[in-house]
């Protein structure tokens, strides 16, 4: 890996956030817009879940991750706290992927 | 301000997340070492890119043979939601300058999640800051421990792997108050799914914003938003 990629990228992350939350987000939203973007996490968090769980690179795949994060699901439904939720995830695809 | 119960139970809430995403982190540190970078570049890279994603998806092309240029191209793109987290916190974060280019910095997933999740502006600023702080300390330190450990550990024999998705359940479920987040939410699920086999790693997440689009109409009484 090289130092370039490590301080370019560090500053296109930056830039992203810094152009979001202190040069875009001075101004008061239409409230259309606000109602839209209380939406992102739902959307954004959804996506993620099904896409650390389900894929691997573009290949859309059925493993071990697939129980687990369906036991994390219910321990966060049962209201698990968050340590415990994670715990129960890591554990749970371990042994799935130990026994498979 | 700690004796207000719920502050309490807020600034625990989001110190625990910070501790799982230093568990997590050491397999950042893991895979970063194993894809080619030094231990001096995988903390580097937490210390300054500071967003788990893109730092994933960046090592996971260089892993896997990539060019520097595509490892930059699907972490950029993963960057970029930071920037749409940063449009949702704003109205939370004023202060001045300083204070907000600090907060910019903080501006991820884990701490805008946190953020939203709560009712009532004292809270919500008190979940962005400390969850972002936490989880700037334990990821580091989770990076330095796992770069350190290097190829010594395989994170799949322990399931690391399916750790984050698993936090990210975690913070979902909160954020599913009523029936649009939930529309938001299976719209965002379905759309990054049904287009992973068909475009660059990283886009998926990116395209599934369109189910924001679930905001635009005025919401009833019954049915708020927030």
């Amino acid at each position: 890996m090289s130092w370039t990629l490590v301080f370019v990228l560090a500053g296109t992350a930056y830039f992203f956030k810094v152009l979001g939350l202190v040069v875009v987000g001075d101004r008061t939203l239409p409230p259309m817009l606000a109602r839209c973007l209380a939406l992102i996490p739902a959307a954004l968090l959804a996506a993620i879940v099904v896409k650390d769980t389900f894929s691997d690179g573009r290949a859309l795949v059925l493993d071990a991750r697939a129980a687990g994060v369906a036991a994390a699901a219910i321990a966060a439904w049962r209201k698990v706290p968050l340590i415990g939720v994670i715990v129960i995830g890591a554990a749970v695809t371990a042994a799935v992927r130990a026994v498979a | 301000m700690l004796r207000d119960p719920r502050m309490r139970q807020v600034i625990s809430a989001c110190v625990t997340l910070g501790f799982a995403v230093g568990v997590f982190a050491i397999s950042f540190g893991v895979s970063a070492v194993s894809a080619g970078a030094s231990v001096a570049q995988a903390c580097a890279m937490s210390l300054l890119v500071f967003t788990g994603a893109s730092q994933f998806s960046a090592v996971s092309v260089l892993g896997s043979g990539g060019t520097a240029a595509s490892a930059f191209g699907g972490a950029a793109v993963l960057a970029a939601r930071n920037g749409v987290y940063g449009l949702a916190m704003a109205p939370h974060l004023e202060g001045s300058l300083g204070k907000r280019l600090l907060a910019a910095q903080l501006t991820i997933d884990e701490s805008t999640a946190m953020a939203v999740a709560q009712d009532d502006p004292a809270h919500r600023r008190a979940a962005f800051w400390v969850t972002g702080g936490s989880v700037y300390l334990f990821w580091n330190v989770g990076t330095l421990i796992g770069a350190q450990l290097g190829t010594a550990i395989d994170p799949l024999t322990y399931g690391l792997d399916a750790a984050f998705p698993a936090a990210f359940v975690a913070i979902l479920f909160p954020v599913l108050k009523d029936r649009v987040s939930l529309r938001a939410a299976i719209t965002g699920a379905v759309v990054c799914l049904a287009l992973i086999p068909f475009v660059p790693v990283g886009v998926p997440i990116l395209c599934a914003t369109v189910g924001v689009l679930f905001g635009i109409p005025e919401p009833s009484a019954a049915e708020a938003v927030t």
